[in-house]
């Protein structure tokens, strides 16, 4: 076996995690791999090192993949995913002023149910454009971004126009705590191990977890130039083989001090070993003192097939941006984005073993509105444009 | 060249952006401002209204300018990226660089190559400039501690500088290592035995 040497670009997130296990843990070099992680510190320079061939692959925000497929927003370069590197991951975190104000409007109601905060943010939105006072104000870390399509989903569910009646700002993950305790904005959405942060500077509330909205959305995905896959099979089944070897270490309890500790090196993602421990634990501290909620789908690496590529995710990550104008509706793009995401790439390189993982959760799963049909994107979207009943 | 065009630099590294600023004033063009706040970046550049943006890839904020392609009502007006398909060894020798720019969709590229030329040669002069400021502060840290283990020595087994400068070779030689790494080693047994 060849000894071959990858660059693959990461932001320090925790959904890294099966590309820097499978670096530092020895995975990949067991598989004649050597991976060469490089750190980096925006979505655009993962996409643009990618893109002029700097990195032979990338950790990805999934609906980036599929934009950049798709030449939707930036220039277009056919990407192709071989496996999901994280499902959800990702929560809300509001201020304590609007995490007040929230429960203050939601009257009685229990704010921790997503159809109750969603409601009671339209009236703290309607409360606010009575007075004069500026939007709300919430960040997200890229606008192909789960973070984005998640808020916009919640707020829509709640009547309220997240084009025109809230702003919604790109925040990079290191100015999110600046930027909450200055007030410059009211709530955002992240993945983690950035709202733990947040929690433990005393200066967020975690309203949802992102699994509240979405029982199961792909996140962060492997991704490579369609060009460079070309004449790169045997390359690309280790790489596939090396990451699905990580995330089943990383999915075994006994495993978790260990990996934390890998984890929370410096030059990987560098923040304290608690957070990230309780990330993997999925239970998180949601506020200030001694407030713990736990969800055993908040991060999902590997988990009950949530690295097997599904084209019906990709399908619903395209119906996101065609809902919010980002691309438009054409049975061409829908096609060219369902075949970004390869499961076959997957399963060539763990046959027997993608098998066995490849048991079918309930996928999406959102906490209201229609149910997603792959094959019937138009149903969807046309669904989704009923009126909100509101209450 | 276009004296006309409203350029701003979004680089928080002041000693970089004053050199590109230099650059750029030096070469003609008259309307160059910096932001130095990552805060509220979309707001001051909306209020700049430029033709021409260019950040460090340093910088988090790059993020942030993928908002300006969203159709979205605070834009003024579309901004697309200065490097298209067409210009594969650009965006290689900005990115090399690491530097981007972003224009005003419309914009003929003729009109920019020269800022981007210029702020690719800026950087690059930049960053070896830093290359060699930092090699030399190593050179002059490193000496300070091998003169404090050598007076250390010195002192501990009454031997002459030359000779402390000697069996301080020795040992980096017989365990690999750097003269200044066995420094830092005498020093600091030093300073835990005081």
């Amino acid at each position: 076996m060849s000894s071959d040497s990858l660059r693959i670009g990461f932001i320090p997130l925790a959904d890294a995690a099966a590309l820097i296990v499978a670096a530092d843990k020895g995975f990949a070099v067991k598989l004649g791999l050597s991976l060469d992680l490089v750190r980096e510190v925006s979505w655009s320079n993962v996409r643009d090192k990618l893109n002029i061939g700097l990195f032979d692959a990338a950790h990805l925000l999934a609906p980036l993949a599929i934009a950049s497929t798709l030449g939707i927003g930036h220039l277009k370069m056919p990407l192709l995913v071989p496996f999901v590197l994280g499902a959800n991951g990702n929560a809300i975190t509001v201020s304590p002023a609007l995490h007040s104000a929230l429960i203050l409007a939601a009257d009685g109601g229990d704010v921790t149910d997503p159809n109750v905060s969603a409601r009671a943010l339209a009236r703290v939105v309607g409360e606010r454009r009575k007075r004069g006072a500026d939007p709300l104000t919430f960040g997200m870390t890229f606008p192909f971004s789960c973070h984005n399509y998640l808020l916009r989903f919640w707020m829509a569910a709640g009547g309220i126009d997240p084009d025109e009646e809230v702003r919604l700002v790109v925040l990079p993950p290191p100015y999110i705590a600046d930027s909450l305790s200055s007030r410059q904005v009211d709530g955002f959405c992240v993945g983690a191990p950035w709202n733990s942060v947040a929690v433990e500077l005393g200066i967020g509330h975690i309203l949802h977890f992102g699994s509240d909205i979405f029982a199961r959305a792909p996140e962060k995905v492997l991704a490579v130039r369609a060009a460079w896959s070309a004449n790169r099979d045997d390359v690309l089944n280790r790489l596939v083989s090396a990451l699905h070897q990580a995330a089943a270490f990383i999915d075994n309890p006994d495993n978790l001090a260990e990996v934390v500790a890998l984890l929370a090196a410096p030059h990987r993602i560098g923040v304290a070993p608690e957070i990230i421990e309780r990330t993997f634990r999925g239970s998180l501290r949601i506020a200030p003192g001694n407030s713990f909620r736990s969800d055993p789908n908040y991060i999902l690496i590997g988990r009950q097939g949530a690295a097997r590529p599904d084209p019906s995710d990709a399908a619903w990550l395209y119906a996101q941006m065609v809902r919010w104008n980002q691309a438009p509706l054409s049975a061409d793009l829908l096609f060219a984005a369902k075949a970004c995401f390869r499961p076959d790439l997957y399963d060539g390189a763990l046959g027997a073993a993608a098998k066995s993982s490849a048991a079918s959760a309930e996928h999406i799963g959102a906490f209201t509105g229609p149910w997603f049909d792959g094959d019937d994107v138009v149903g969807y979207l046309a669904a989704l444009k009923m009126p909100v009943k509101n209450q | 060249m276009d004296p006309a065009l409203n350029i701003v630099i979004v680089d928080e590294n002041p000693v970089r952006a004053a050199i590109l600023i230099d650059g750029l004033r030096e070469a003609g063009y008259t309307r160059v401002t910096r932001i130095e706040e990552t805060t509220n970046l979309l707001a001051h550049i909306y209020s700049l209204d430029p033709d021409v943006i260019v950040i460090d890839l340093e910088n988090p904020s790059r993020d942030v300018l993928a908002q300006m392609f969203q159709v979205s009502r605070a834009v003024k007006r579309p901004i697309a990226m200065f490097v298209d398909q067409s210009d594969a060894a650009a965006i290689e020798a900005a990115v090399d660089a690491g530097v981007s720019a972003y224009i005003v969709d419309g914009l003929k590229k003729e009109r920019i190559r020269g800022i981007l030329d210029l702020c690719i040669s800026r950087f690059n002069a930049f960053a070896r400039l830093s290359g060699e400021l930092e090699r030399a502060q190593n050179a002059l840290s490193e000496r300070k501690v091998i003169d404090r283990a050598k007076g250390i020595l010195m002192k501990a087994k009454n031997v002459s500088e030359a000779d402390a400068y000697a069996m301080l070779r020795k040992t980096a030689m017989n365990e690999n290592k750097k003269i200044a790494e066995v420094a830092q080693s005498v020093v600091t047994a030093a300073e835990l035995l005081k």
